[in-house]
């Protein structure tokens, strides 16, 4: 056998109505039409590009990556503590050193998203259609703190305790104790644990991809035209 | 040495400073003015690059 007659079926004939419907079919089908629309939206070129424009090469910069690295580290670390449990981490050299790695994750990452918004807020970060992108951002920002919250609340010792007693008041005087007890350990794990991280995981996988998809905003310029903030590609709308 | 000493202050009761109506803990108070230093220093600390990249 030829390589020629494995690589070259007979060609149809043309102008085919079975090929051509065919093409049409797979044409409508759903995962067509979603892949086309993802892979139009998203090149793997703009996915993980190889270079950034020259105006990143500034420490303000390296705020948002630093975010992720740091929700990295929390998510592993986390990931251990829930495997291990509170015996654990509460009496091993181990344990506690990754428990302190956990905490000390969560520092640098509220340190590290804090000084992210500071830094898109002053550069208008919402500009060239890019306030999806701000918008996700600030929602995985508060989700973060609600997280983070219930992580204290979830430690298993008296400063836990301490907090869902100081806690309770405040959320009762603003009407959310019937939804969200303090004192109830077992919501609060469950919210530390599972919604919530799965709540501030997908806000920041959408949070990024916008990123990727607009480009990473241009400083503020001296004269204003807002061709220069969209990304390549992106036409003006008059 | 001064690991233990800083390890040990974290297993005592917060230091809480007041002025008037405004309470915080020096823990907390530490942190903002960490995290304020460290947006100015982002601002003003040059990056480093190649010189390749200017050109």
């Amino acid at each position: 056998m030829t390589a020629e007659s494995v690589a070259a079926p007979a060609p149809p004939a043309a102008g085919s109505e079975l090929t051509d419907a065919a093409a049409a079919e797979d044409g409508r089908m759903w995962t067509n039409r979603l892949r086309n629309k993802f892979f139009g939206t998203f090149p793997p070129e703009k996915l993980l590009p190889d270079r950034q424009p020259a105006y990143v090469a500034s420490w303000i910069y390296v705020f948002g990556v630093a975010c992720l690295a740091a929700l990295i580290m929390l998510i592993l670390s986390g990931l251990w503590l829930t495997l291990e449990g509170p015996s654990w981490y509460h009496t091993t050299s181990t344990g506690h050193l990754v428990n302190s790695i956990h905490f000390w994750s969560v520092q640098l990452f509220m340190i590290a998203l804090v000084v992210h918004l500071w830094g898109k807020f002053w550069m208008a970060a919402w500009r060239g259609r890019r306030a999806m992108t701000w918008i996700t951002g600030a929602f995985a920002f508060f989700t973060s703190i609600g997280t983070a919250f219930t992580g204290f609340l979830v430690q298993s010792n008296f400063e836990s305790q301490w907090i869902a007693f100081e806690g309770k008041d405040g959320l009762n005087a603003v009407g959310a104790g019937a939804w969200f007890n303090v004192a109830n350990a077992g919501q609060m794990l469950l919210l530390h644990v599972c919604l919530l991280p799965l709540v501030v995981g997908l806000l920041v996988v959408w949070h990024v991809l916008l990123v990727r998809k607009h480009g990473v905003v241009p400083p503020i310029p001296l004269k204003h035209d807002p061709a220069d903030e969209l990304a390549p590609g992106e036409k003006v709308q008059s | 040495m001064s690991f233990h000493i800083v390890a040990g202050s974290l297993n005592n009761p917060a230091t809480y400073l007041s002025w008037g109506w405004l309470g915080i803990s020096l823990s907390n108070l530490v942190v903002m003015l960490l995290t304020v230093a460290i947006f100015v220093l982002a601002v003003l600390l040059p990056f480093p690059h190649h010189e390749e990249d200017d050109q």
